[in-house]
């Protein structure tokens, strides 16, 4: 990745300004490139840009040091915080495992892992059936689909207890097992309207010399259309793995006992527990933070792409 | 001959009933899932908020007794103004700040896109974990960060959380404070379709930067802004993760929203009918709210 950067704004020539006009932009750089006219050049608006700049980072990024920090300092309270750490110790993270923060690590991975990869599943079978197929109801689906999407956990959380307790039909008790987290998130409007929008604009030659050299369905997806989604699937794995990520309730209503908890669930526990300190909540907040992290740091890109396609979606 | 014409009449019959088939079988897992865990839990909310929900002893109908228990009572009358100003404050605020970050970083330079890299960062942040680490922000005493920061600035240790009178407003900041960098991504692809030529019609107009901004900018974003204001909005209807870990609705009530009430009646106290009407009314809302904005989104497409 050559830019490791939120880049909304990699293509902003409009039309019109291309050839000279781009030429004579670069020459005189950055006056009309911005909203505010921002200067490149040293001077009052540079200063001025550096210090909202600094502040910015101070407001927005600084808040994670001070975890980062309190995390590795010994006898950390809330009211020893600081940026950097005092003396720099590995205690707050051990005492962390003794109360089993990875074994709500684990939990939180099993049902990420499983909920991503049953959300993206589903997706895609359900939007290469809406991208690619005309059978009747389809506009009715769609609605349905998007309908799931305005129908979040919290304003179902009380019949979805009742339901994963005792599920219709199969008569199953999901509560307390990695399923009655995984099974809810499976399907997600969202990724599937995405995916839907990405499978249309795929050119449906490359689908007919395939159906002529005898391909079914099945291996046509997986074949050959699944490839041409990878940019959507990441758009998709991303912002389904960050929502997956930030359950709550879900995680809650679901869980038989405490041992069920993910791990951001769980950090209430640390936090009520009389012997912690803030260190190990600390501690514990920063193991909860890195999985997202990693996937931000990996797929930033498409993560700006999707919200974009989001919000003119909506 | 009638038997060299009927199979490929009976055949074609067999294909057109599997390709009429199949997308089904493709719609089918998601479809399932939807149905048992989205609209499943949907219709039977809705059905048990107008029951007395008595396990063991069977179920009552009550009619609407919920709803106007839940209607009628204070507790969810505060939830609902305090809903409404979590809500709305929290939306603009992060629109507006989101806005202001997004004038800021907006630009080509390598530098600022690693500083959206960082601001964006609350975005991608668990709000549980974000809870956790804005509780020990605000932390009562003196030598708390942000009360040592006002100390700098010659004011007294605030107890933000525990102070009724300031609770909801703290839950607000940190609530801005997660959700601009979203707006900010949306805003700057906003401000990245602005046309160039018209800041330089502009400048030669010897226009102000304030006209600059409100005339040309503004217009210019505004179905970006109308987008980022629903999405808010709807998001603040229902917001609970936020409340519950930082203040868990307290104190005395301070700080309850409509889901945490909601939540408290149904799972502390099992008032499952209660919180069931509850969460119809909530649901009847945001529908509404969605219905109502794609109505004027529509119509300003076609405008």
């Amino acid at each position: 990745m050559s830019a490791p950067a939120i880049d909304p704004v990699r293509t902003p020539a409009p039309a019109a300004a291309t050839g000279k006009a781009a030429e004579s932009r670069r020459a005189t750089p950055a006056r009309f490139d911005t909203a505010l006219g921002w200067s490149d050049r040293p001077g009052v608006a540079w200063g001025l840009r550096i210090l909202l700049c600094a502040i910015a980072l101070g407001v927005f990024a600084a808040p994670f040091l001070t975890i980062l920090s309190g995390a590795f300092t010994t006898h950390a309270s809330g009211s020893s915080l600081s940026f950097l750490p005092h003396d720099s110790t590995l205690q707050n993270f051990k005492v962390a495992g003794e109360r089993g923060i990875w074994d709500y690590f684990t939990n939180s991975l099993v049902i990420a892992g499983g909920a991503l990869l049953l959300q993206l599943a589903v997706s895609v079978l359900a939007a290469y059936a809406l991208a690619r197929h005309r059978f009747r109801g389809q506009a009715l689906i769609l609605t349905l689909f998007m309908l799931t999407m305005m129908l979040p956990e919290e304003v179902i959380a009380i019949p979805l207890s009742l339901v994963l307790g005792h599920v219709p039909v199969v008569g199953l008790d999901l509560k307390g097992t990695a399923w009655g987290v995984i099974l809810p998130l499976g399907a997600w409007g969202f990724s599937v309207m995405l995916l839907t929008e990405f499978m249309k604009d795929i050119p449906t030659e490359i689908e007919e010399a395939a159906r002529l050299d005898g391909v079914g369905e099945f291996r046509m997806l997986w074949q050959v259309v699944l490839p041409l989604c990878k940019p959507a699937l990441g758009v998709a794995g991303v912002l389904g793995f960050v929502m997956i990520w930030d359950q709550y309730l879900l995680p809650l209503i679901a869980s038989k006992d405490p041992t069920d908890y993910t791990v951001t669930v769980a950090l209430s526990i640390l936090r009520t527990d009389p012997e912690v300190g803030s260190g190990v909540v600390l501690a514990g907040a920063v193991i909860a933070l890195v999985p997202s992290l990693i996937v931000y740091l990996l797929l930033q890109r498409s993560l700006v792409t999707g919200i974009a396609a989001g919000a003119t979606k909506g | 001959m009638t038997a060299t014409v009927t199979p490929p009449v009976a055949r074609r019959a067999r294909v057109l009933s599997k390709k009429a088939v199949l997308p089904w079988v493709f719609l089918a897992p998601g479809l399932l899932l939807a149905l048992v865990f989205k609209f499943l839990p949907m219709g039977k909310g809705v059905w048990l908020s107008f029951f007395e929900v008595r396990p063991f002893l069977g179920d009552k109908w009550v009619g609407l007794d919920n709803y106007t228990r839940v209607l009628t009572d204070h507790r969810f009358q505060d939830a609902i103004g305090h809903t409404l100003l979590l809500g709305l404050g929290q939306s603009l605020g992060a629109i507006l700040v989101g806005f202001l970050l997004a004038l800021l970083l907006e630009g080509q330079a390598r530098s600022l896109k690693i500083m959206r890299t960082a601001v964006f960062l609350p975005v991608v942040t668990a709000t549980a974990v974000v809870g956790e680490m804005w509780r020990l922000l605000y932390y009562p005493t003196s030598d708390g960060l942000i009360n040592h920061g006002l100390g700098f600035l010659g004011l007294g240790p605030t107890p933000f959380l525990d102070n009724p009178n300031t609770a909801l407003w703290a839950t607000m900041v940190m609530s801005v404070w997660m959700l601009a960098p979203y707006n900010m991504v949306i805003i700057l692809a906003g401000l990245a379709g602005v046309d160039r030529t018209l800041y330089e019609a502009a400048a030669m107009d010897g226009v102000s930067l304030w006209q600059r901004l409100r005339y040309v900018t503004l217009p210019a974003i505004r179905p970006a802004l109308g987008i980022v204001l629903t999405l808010a909005a709807i998001r603040g209807l229902r917001v609970f993760t936020e409340v519950f870990v930082l203040t868990g609705g307290g104190p005395a009530g301070s700080t309850e929203v409509w889901m945490t009430r909601a939540y408290t009646l149904g799972f502390t106290r099992n008032d499952i009918g209660g919180a069931s009407a509850a969460s119809v009314v909530l649901l009847c809302v945001t529908l509404l709210l969605t219905v109502t904005v794609n109505y004027f989104r529509k119509r300003g497409d076609v405008r």
